[in-house]
This record gives structure tokens, C-alpha cells and sequence, in this order.
């Protein structure tokens, strides 16, 4: 047993990591809410070029995939960055073309996905009923029973001004007999969207502890004060207890465990991020409270991501009905 | 990255499963915090110790069997799912054996540790003073010198199995000139000695968990001191570390209560009741959380170090937690006498003792995350 990354997978997320920070991806976040996709665009590239979608694709379709540990890692580095755009919706639609077999949609759009030209969005309704970013995506698919793709319409802001959520309008089924396809479509979103929360929590610590660090109060630096010592000390605790749930159950993928272990890890990393956003919040005071201060990206998203996926009373549902 | 046991763990546990099944005993013993439990609970260490299962992760030749990590983390789990009773000794087979291990001289590890795995010496911790709990470096009892070894003096309290156990180890002050965190020194001493009162204090449920010392110039032999004289703290330390983290509370033994908790809540729950429903899945994920934690643990190549904090905070509150679920599934009858209100009591304590919670937070904030030391 050895339940730690290894030196390739450690690497792997520091490059990720690096390419990010050096990106500087609020800019991107900012432009995306806007309406201008381009710079979120090319971050898409670059993480495709850093081999980041070609994890969830099957080496038939021109992937490397799928690799679930890795995915964890990648997606922890994009929510750490608060990389906008339907990049966990792209994954899982992987999934979901990658179990469907020799049909012509996965053979059309895999090798797109791998290659990073392609921005899915997928609603899995009931769990997931809003195309993220439907309206820039270059395919919306709706599964279930089927696969359909969808049209979008209207479109309603989220409090994370980076996610747009678009109704969709199914069309005729494309493939059928798609229920279990659908159901691990859902498994490896929420768990990659519970690395993207464990990713934002992790960032918004950092950010706070170091606001703590200098911001000044009384003369002191307010991470002097035990009241704030202990709410940064608590959100430590959650984060490093809600990350062996995570890699726990990207090693269950394709077990029957997989569901129930993914489900364990979206409720922890929920409310781990969560916590996080309302420690920084509180922290850094009225700041963190604006719309101009960049950490307030993520403090949104936090919350925002919080049901997205399955909210924790349905994940922790699906555990007590696994026990 | 896996999470796989090898055919050495396998083996391993299946000997142990075979062992527990036919040594268990089939009646719960009484508890531990009682002078009838705590024989019976020290005839029970005897058992172990006859087929070195006292101290599984000690060498051979101390009486242990020299397991790996892995295999210690796999009996635990066997231990626990079995039922079978508290351990009565962890004073000494986790706290002290740890300090000496480190700081030990090899007379005393050939001379103390063998009959702690056999069961035959139960130890009790005396830390805390009336003056000085959170704040340890701040005790006040003395050492003082003399021929061939050194005089106790002074109080200590909260000493948890002293009033039942046969010895105890502890710091003293020997030098009030060189500061706080030295001048301290690490001793170990009978508790029948000459000079020596113990006073049992009731715990929150009126059972004798703990006691007061007086000490009124014990003799302790020059062996019987850890480490070097006046350099206490820092092997006081490496035990406090050490109770922090895994080995006070195996992740077994969380994983043997959430079974029972879920059994319980199959038993007595209504099913509407989503919340109940909702706090069970919640000690579920935690105790799962708690497992894989202690599987990260033993991979790593590197000592933890500060983040046992992060271990003690997190089993803490969650024993109490997953108590509390038990409670509100009896009801009424939650407050009546029972297994679950044994370990809810015990659980009040864990976020206490080790270092209170809002001590470790400290540790925490300022170790791992890096935030300045301010006044307290």
C-alpha cells in the first residue's frame, strides 16, 4: 500500500499549478463573466496541451484515459485557479461517450475532447439541470436514458458571475441504453467537481492566511489573534481530512464502492470549501466583501459549486443507502 | 497511489481474526474506569501479552511482534470490529513505550518495556498540576537531588489510571534558573512508592478515572530518569506528539462504532427522519476520512510532526459527535446506563485531554499555517 501521490503525479500537478499561476487566471475569470471567452479559451489550450482532457478520453479515441487519480489532481489545480469555463462537464461527458461503444457521436467528439478543441456542457437532470456555459459550448448534451443534444435558451446568472446556467431543450436521442454511461457520467463529475471545491478551498486558505499575516489591528498582525488562529486552524483540519475521501475514490473508480466513496468525498468537500469561503470572508473583513477584490471570485464560486453536482443532503443519501 | 494490502497483511489479519474469536470474551467486561473492570481489564492485557498481541508494532524482543504500520493498522481494525475490550494500558504501550523507544536507555528498554507487553505493569500519566494544565511548562512540581537519584515533591493532577494503575511517569521541575521549557525533568515512579498519596477524583460520571499525587519527597532512582536530566520537555514532547496522533485512537476503532451506530440506526431510527439520517452518513464519511488519513499517514517517508494536531482536533470532535447521533437515536433511554453513554462520557474528554482542542489549534495555526505567535 501506498496512499500518497508518486513523484509523476506530484509533478504533474505542479506544472499544472505553475502554468496557471503564471497565467494569473482572474483576468480570465473576469473577461469570461463578461461575455469574452478568449483568454479562457486559451487556457483551455494550454491545459490541453499539458494533456489535462486527454485523461478522461480512452486511448481508442486518441486519450490516455481514463485515469481517475490524475483527474483529481488536474481538477484540484483548475479549482485552486478558479479556471472558468465547463471543463468537469467536459470530463464526465467523456465518460459518458467513452462507456456508449462504437457509436458515432463518441468517435466524432472524443478525439475533440482529448485534443482540447471541443468545451462540452451536459446536464444530468434531475442532479444536474443547467448546461454551464451552454451558450459558448461547442456541444450541450442532455443524458439519461439516452443521449441527446440539446439546444439552450434564456440563461440565468449564478452568484459565481463566471458560470452562466442555460435551460436546455433536448432533441432526439442520439444513443440509447445509455443509463449506466449516464450514472458513471455522474460519478466522475462530482468527484472531479469535489477536487475543483477542494482546489478553491485550499487557494482561499492560503489567501486569508496571508492576508492574516499583514493586515494590521490593536498593532498587531490579526494572525496574532487566537479568534482567527482557530477559524484558519478548523478550515485546515476539513480540507486535510476531505482529501484522502477524494484520491480514496478516484482508487474505487469502476468498483462498487465508486459511487457511494464519491459521494463521501463531494459531502467533505463541500462543506470544507464552503467553510473555507465564509472563514475568508470573515477574515478579511469588508474587503473580501467587494466585487473588485479578486478572492471574491472565489468566495463565490465556493458557494456557488456547493450543490452543483448533487447537493450534500443527496450525496449523503446515496451513502447511507450504500452502508 | 494504492490502497491495496499485500498477502502479509492478509495472513496477518486473518491469524488475528482466528485469535480474537477464540479469545474474546463473550460478555462485555465492566468498565475499565472501575475497580472490578480495571482487573479485569488488566487480566485481559495478561491475555494478549501471552501471545505478544499487547504491543503488535514493538520488536521481539521487547515482546512485541515487530509489525509494519500497516499490519498495526490492520489489527486494530480486526481488534475493534470484534468487540473485543478497551485497553486498559496505553499509558504505557503508547505514550511511555514511544519516550523510551526515542530516549530510553537499553536497560531501561530491557527492563521496563517487557512487562508492559506481558501485562503485567499497568502505567498511569501524571502531566497536569493544579497551576499548570494547558500551560504544562508552567508546573511546579520539584525534583531535588540527591544520593544516587532524586526527591519528588509537590501536586499533580487529572492523572488518568492512577488510581488503579502501578506506576506513573512525568516531569518535574529540577532547576527553576534556565526558563520555562527546561530545568525539566522526565521520571518514572511507582505508585505505592514511600511518600506517595493518591487521592481518586470522580469523573464526570462519578467513576474514578483519574487522581491527584501528592508527593511528599519520593525516591526515584537515577535509571528511572528519561533522557537526560533537565531536558524533560523535549522528550515530553515527542510522547505529546505521539498521543495526538493515530495511536491513541487506531481508526478501527471508529469504524467498529460507526457499524454499530449504523446497526443502531437500521434498529430504532425513523425513516423520515432525514436529519438523523443525514448525521449518521456524516460519521460514516468521517470515519472513512479517518481510515484513509491513517493509511496517508503511514505511507509518507517524513515524521508528521505538527499535523498530529490536525489528527487529534479531527478524532476528538468527532468522538463526541457520533456519541451524540447514538444518544439522539435512544431517545429517551439515552440517558440510561449503556455502552453508548459509557463512550459519550469518554468522548467529553478527548477534546480536553492530549492538549485541549484550542491548544492544538494554536499548534496548527502557527506551525503549519505559518501565522505569528501572539500572546495567548
Amino acid at each position: 500500500m501506498k496512499f500518497v501521490l508518486d513523484a509523476e503525479q506530484r509533478l504533474f500537478a505542479a506544472t499544472l499549478h505553475t502554468l496557471l499561476a503564471d497565467a494569473g487566471t482572474a483576468r480570465a475569470v473576469r473577461a469570461w463573466a463578461s461575455g469574452d471567452t478568449k483568454p479562457g479559451r486559451a487556457l483551455w489550450s494550454a491545459l490541453a496541451d499539458a494533456g489535462v482532457f486527454a485523461l478522461a478520453v480512452p486511448e481508442a479515441h486518441g486519450g490516455a484515459g481514463p485515469l481517475p487519480v490524475e483527474l483529481v489532481c488536474a481538477a484540484e489545480q483548475l479549482g485552486r485557479h478558479a479556471v472558468p469555463g465547463p471543463f468537469v462537464e467536459t470530463l464526465a461527458a467523456a465518460e459518458l461517450l467513452g462507456r456508449l461503444g462504437d457509436v458515432p457521436l463518441a468517435a466524432t467528439w472524443l478525439p475533440r475532447i482529448a485534443e482540447g478543441e471541443a468545451l462540452v456542457s451536459l446536464t444530468l437532470p434531475p442532479a444536474v439541470p443547467y448546461a454551464l456555459d451552454g451558450d459558448v459550448a461547442d456541444l450541450v448534451l442532455t443524458a439519461d436514458d439516452s443521449v441527446r443534444d440539446a439546444a439552450v435558451r434564456g440563461g440565468t446568472a449564478s452568484l459565481d458571475p463566471a458560470r452562466r446556467m442555460l435551460p436546455v431543450v433536448p432533441g432526439e436521442p442520439l444513443v440509447t441504453g445509455a443509463r449506466e454511461a449516464s450514472a458513471a457520467a455522474y460519478d466522475l463529475g462530482a468527484l472531479l467537481c469535489a477536487a475543483q471545491q477542494f482546489g478553491l478551498g485550499r487557494a482561499l486558505l492560503d489567501v486569508t492566511v496571508a492576508y492574516a499575516q499583514t493586515r494590521q489591528q490593536f498593532g498587531h498582525p490579526i494572525g496574532e489573534f487566537q479568534a482567527v488562529k482557530h477559524h484558519l486552524a478548523g478550515v485546515l483540519v476539513d480540507l486535510e481530512f476531505a482529501r484522502p475521501l477524494l484520491f480514496g475514490a478516484a482508487l474505487a473508480y469502476r468498483t462498487p464502492d465508486f459511487s457511494r466513496d464519491v459521494s463521501a468525498a463531494k459531502t467533505a468537500a463541500s462543506a470544507a470549501s464552503y467553510t473555507a469561503a465564509r472563514v475568508a470572508l470573515q477574515v478579511h473583513g469588508a474587503i473580501g466583501y467587494t466585487d473588485e477584490y479578486d478572492p471574491s471570485l472565489w468566495i463565490r464560486k465556493a458557494r456557488a459549486l456547493y450543490a452543483a453536482w448533487g447537493s450534500p443532503a443527496e450525496h449523503r443519501a446515496r451513502v447511507v443507502d450504500a452502508l | 497511489m494504492d490502497l491495496d494490502f499485500g498477502p502479509a497483511e492478509a495472513e496477518f489479519r486473518a491469524e488475528i481474526r482466528a485469535w480474537l474469536h477464540a479469545h474474546v470474551p463473550a460478555e462485555p467486561l465492566p468498565s475499565l474506569e472501575t475497580e472490578e473492570g480495571f482487573a479485569a481489564h488488566r487480566e485481559w492485557e495478561r491475555t494478549l501479552g501471552a501471545d505478544r498481541l499487547a504491543a503488535v508494532s514493538w520488536p521481539e524482543e521487547y515482546g512485541g511482534r515487530g509489525v509494519t504500520p500497516l499490519q498495526w493498522l490492520v489489527f486494530e481494525e480486526e481488534y475493534y470490529a470484534a468487540g473485543a475490550p478497551g485497553r486498559v494500558n496505553q499509558n504505557g504501550t503508547d505514550l511511555l513505550a514511544t519516550t523510551l523507544l526515542r530516549h530510553g536507555t537499553p536497560e531501561q528498554l530491557a527492563r521496563i518495556l517487557p512487562p508492559i507487553a506481558a501485562g503485567e505493569v499497568i502505567w498511569a500519566q501524571a502531566w497536569s498540576e493544579p497551576g499548570a494544565g494547558s500551560d504544562l511548562a508552567g508546573l511546579r512540581s520539584t525534583a531535588t537531588r540527591t544520593d544516587g537519584g532524586w526527591l519528588l515533591a509537590g501536586q499533580k493532577t487529572w492523572s488518568s489510571r492512577a488510581p488503579f494503575a502501578d506506576r506513573a511517569f512525568g516531569l518535574f521541575r529540577s532547576d527553576p534558573e534556565p526558563g520555562r521549557h527546561r530545568g525539566l525533568t522526565y521520571v518514572m515512579f511507582p505508585l505505592d512508592a514511600e511518600g506517595l498519596t493518591v487521592r481518586p477524583i470522580g469523573r464526570l460520571d462519578g467513576k474514578p478515572a483519574f487522581a491527584e499525587l501528592f508527593l511528599d519527597d519520593v525516591f526515584v532512582p537515577d535509571h528511572d530518569v528519561i533522557g537526560t536530566a533537565g531536558e524533560g520537555w523535549k522528550a515530553a514532547m515527542s510522547t505529546a506528539g505521539n498521543e495526538r496522533g493515530l495511536t491513541l485512537r487506531p481508526p478501527g476503532r471508529f469504524m467498529a462504532t460507526v457499524d454499530r451506530l449504523v446497526a443502531l440506526w437500521r434498529e430504532r431510527a425513523d425513516p423520515s427522519d432525514t436529519a438523523l439520517r443525514d448525521r449518521v452518513a456524516d460519521a460514516w464519511i468521517r470515519s472513512q476520512a479517518y481510515r484513509l488519513k491513517g493509511f496517508e499517514t503511514i505511507s509518507r517517508d517524513d515524521d508528521i510532526g505538527a499535523e498530529a494536531s490536525l489528527t487529534k482536533v479531527f478524532w476528538s470532535e468527532f468522538d463526541v459527535a457520533l456519541h451524540e447521533t447514538a444518544l439522539d437515536l435512544l431517545g429517551p433511554d439515552g440517558e440510561l446506563e449503556s455502552p453508548w453513554l459509557e463512550g459519550y462520557v469518554f468522548s467529553l474528554a478527548g477534546t480536553i485531554y492530549a492538549g485541549t482542542n484550542e491548544i492544538q489549534r494554536n499548534v496548527i495555526a502557527e506551525r503549519l499555517l505559518g501565522l505569528p505567535k501572539g500572546a495567548r
